[in-house]
């Protein structure tokens, strides 16, 4: 049982939530991520580690409402409500190396995985660029954190209301043009890191990027989780999240998150119906 | 006079039994418990107790379930088998203690299995007799995995009067008896009541830790641990590296079944998780895992279910009341025949190519082992494809616990006492022998337990 100790608004649809898991604060690092079930008939969801704190003995989660169990977490789940299970830290941590320059990239809700990553590099000693996006200026959060975890930060909206007006890739390829960058890292929806890894790998700067397949354990022994990466299947649990994102076969990992479209839709429904019908 | 033939337990019928998650077999009543007891010989030998990997005294729990004396007869099971309502639904008795039995030179051996069934059941119902453990020891022991080799060894060692924690890496305890044997062969219900009855004995159970990640085994001894067992099982499924395997649509068997079972799939959407199947469903394997996925994907709504198998039904390593049942309920069977491609447009699963085969000399196992046809390739339509063909030693405990020796097939090296390379680290069940049976995993946690508390007594 894990008890939400503080949930904070990040934009319309997102929250920042500190939940307790002693154990997962206690050996988490950047890129590894958890694995929750909201309750008894939930279902097992990864999300990244935005944060954790040993001495509290919490971590930090920033969710979106997208799908059933983020909407319902979203709109049910506040401070003093339990998360039935909360199991990690899971998957490999990112390899931080503290040499030349590193820009890191974030979309969306990304930004908060990406913020480990890039503290962490900086307290190792690499020159960290941010690049963060969003699609608009309500959706971007945690900017002074960034700005605090970076050297350099770059902002941008799609619609241009806060920072640059355009893509994330944009910035990027011009920094590469520009600058001896080491690596890249990219944490954003697939379609994103995909055009990251292009843009990196056109510029020959290798990258980085944080998969996000469809999960059910966690833990290396379903496979639900299979990608493929540089002609290998790979299991994204355990052999990931991170892999390096210009061999990574990005219309597999596309078609795979599709693969429960008509379920999600269908849970999301009979969701929305349950709420409906208990505040009416 | 002898009956010939056991008697018979009554079943649901297979044409509505594939509509529901229900269990199939349905257990003795207490005159047929009594009457199918009283087919047994008692005779002097009892090839049957050497024949149970656990030494149950068969004879004597068989005599106490004929005067009617069922708390008498749980009491003898219970003596070496800590969960008889899981082994006497899941033991392969046909090669185990019914394999050997006397009766069973000239008749139909004595249904032992379904005897130890009913009388677990009868206690389940009628109030487990409580067990004081004895005084504690002060003494700590970590289980890392609550299979059934992880609950023996808790159990046993809890008994001894030490202090247990299992660590378990999913939501529920269990392994394989939760995730992994579908409801209708081993209700979930009988599965949390052993764990239950392991609870009220003391035994300290800590669900959601990975051992590896969330703490690895040297944190476990940091934490105040003297001994730690591990008995995380085979978990890894295998695929069969064709093309075409990660098409939507293709499964392991594992996912296929812990979307079902642990997640309880088949109760979507009252439960979050779904499951995809098809209309055409094809399961890869012999053993019981895939009879298990098959008889599952019957009662998702699937049309047609053929379970594709290398080699012959002699080969075939499944429970012979599994591939019973399976057929009954209308699974179809085809032998001798290997998928090599599977097709998909949009990236979802549509054809599979498969090759013929015949069988060739013994391969290491001493089966006959399957080599292709040349030009035999034929293609079906298939839009669910369930991979059974096995499961590896989970490499995450090894890989993290440093001086822990594990052969070249991933298992952890053991003797039969579950002693490793390490002090203080045991290790027993499916991590130590590669996929085996339950009652195994149970028999080697019972030897681990022994050890442990031998290792503790002699200073630790
Ligand atoms: C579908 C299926 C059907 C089967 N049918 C039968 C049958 O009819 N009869 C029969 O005798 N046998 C059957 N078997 C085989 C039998 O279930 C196994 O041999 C037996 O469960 C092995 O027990 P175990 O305790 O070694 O491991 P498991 O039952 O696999 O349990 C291991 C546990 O450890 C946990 N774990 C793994 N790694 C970690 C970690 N790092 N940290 C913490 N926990 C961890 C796992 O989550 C799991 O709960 C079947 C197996 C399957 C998959
Ligand atoms: S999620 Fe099951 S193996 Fe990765």
């Amino acid at each position: 049982m894990h008890s939400i100790v503080a949930k904070r608004p990040l934009g319309p649809e997102i929250a920042q939530y500190e939940v307790e898991a002693p154990r997962v604060a206690r050996t988490a690092a950047p890129g590894q991520f958890v694995v929750l079930r909201l309750h008894e008939q939930g279902e097992r969801i990864p999300l990244t580690l935005a944060d954790w704190d040993p001495s509290r003995g919490t971590i930090t989660l920033v969710v979106q409402a997208l799908g059933k169990t983020t909407r319902e977490m979203h709109e049910l789940y506040g401070v003093g409500d339990v998360i039935r299970d909360v199991v990690g830290p899971l998957g490999e941590p990112s390899e931080v190396v503290g040499e030349g320059t590193v820009v890191c990239v974030a979309g969306g809700v990304g930004i908060a995985p990406v913020f480990p990553i890039a503290r962490a590099l900086k307290e190792a000693g690499a020159r960290v660029v941010g690049i963060i996006g969003a699609r608009s200026s309500d959706l971007l959060f945690w900017l002074e954190r960034m700005d605090e975890a970076t050297h350099e930060l770059v902002v941008t909206t799609d619609d241009g209301s806060t920072g640059r007006k355009g893509l994330v890739t944009e910035p990027l390829a011009e920094i590469l043009a520009a600058r001896q960058v080491a690596r890249v890292w990219a944490v954003g929806p697939a379609v994103m890191m995909k055009f990251c890894a292009a843009t990196a790998s056109a510029a020959g700067v290798p990258i980085t990027v944080s998969l996000n397949p469809i999960m059910v354990d966690g833990t290396g022994m379903c496979g639900a989780c299979r990608v493929e990466v540089g002609e290998h299947v790979r299991f994204a649990c355990v052999d990931g999240p991170e892999f390096p994102g210009e061999e990574v076969n990005w219309d597999l990992l596309l078609e795979r998150l599709a693969a429960y479209q008509e379920e999600e839709r269908c849970a999301l429904d009979k969701y929305r119906r349950m709420v409906q019908e208990a505040t009416r | 006079m002898i009956r010939e033939a056991q008697v018979p337990m009554r079943e649901q019928d297979p044409g509505s039994r594939v509509h529901n998650f229900s269990e199939v077999p349905l257990g003795y009543s207490e005159e047929e418990a009594r009457q199918e007891a009283g087919r047994c010989l008692k005779c002097k030998t009892a090839p049957c107790v050497r024949g149970c990997p656990v030494e149950v005294d068969i004879p004597e729990f068989i005599g106490h379930v004929e005067t009617g004396d069922f708390r008498a007869a749980a009491a003898t099971i219970k003596r070496t088998n800590n969960l008889p309502a899981v082994c006497g639904r899941v033991c392969p008795q046909e090669v185990q203690c019914q394999g050997v039995c006397t009766l069973g030179k000239k008749f139909e051996p004595c249904g032992i299995g379904r005897l130890e069934r009913f009388v677990a059941d009868w206690e389940l119902e009628h109030g487990i007799q409580s067990v004081e453990p004895p005084p504690p020891t002060g003494r700590r022991v970590a289980v890392v995995g609550s299979g059934p080799a992880g609950l023996t060894c808790a159990a046993d060692l809890r008994l001894l009067g030490h202090e247990v924690t299992v660590f378990e890496a999913l939501h529920e305890p269990g392994g394989v008896l939760m995730y992994g044997i579908p409801e209708f062969r081993l209700p979930k219900a009988v599965v949390a009541q052993e764990v239950e009855g392991l609870r009220r004995l003391g035994v300290g159970i800590e669900t959601n830790v990975v051992v590896g990640k969330t703490v690895t085994v040297d944190g476990l001894f940091a934490e105040g641990f003297e001994a730690v067992f591990v008995g995380s099982g085979a978990g890894l499924p295998r695929f069969l590296g064709i093309p075409g395997e990660t098409l939507i649509g293709g499964y392991s068997a594992n996912e296929f079944l812990t979307r079902v079972n642990l997640m309880r799939a088949w109760q979507f959407p009252e439960y979050d998780t779904p499951v995809r199947i098809g209309s055409q469903v094809a399961v890869i394997g012999g053993g019981n895992v895939a009879m298990d996925a098959a008889r599952t994907a019957l009662r998702l709504g699937a049309e047609k279910v053929t379970v594709l198998y290398r080699r012959t039904r002699t080969e075939m390593p499944a429970r012979v009341e599994e591939i019973h049942h399976a057929q009954q309920e209308g699974v179809e069977m085809e032998f001798l025949v290997n998928p090599v491609q599977l097709y998909g447009s949009d990236g979802v699963l549509g054809e599979a190519e498969c090759l013929r085969m015949e069988l060739g000399p013994p391969d290491d196992s001493g089966r006959r082992r399957p080599v292709p046809i040349a030009g035999s390739e034929f293609v079906i339509n298939v839009d669910t494809c369930v991979v059974a063909v096995g499961n590896q030693p989970h490499p995450l405990v090894p890989r993290t616990t440093p001086g822990l020796e594990v052969s070249r097939r991933g298992t952890v090296q053991a003797d039969e006492t579950g002693s490793t390379s390490r002090s203080g680290v045991f290790a027993g069940g499916d991590i130590v022998t590669g996929a085996a049976t339950v009652i195994s995993a149970m028999g080697a946690g019972k030897q681990a337990a022994a050890a442990v508390d031998r290792y503790l007594g002699a200073g630790g």
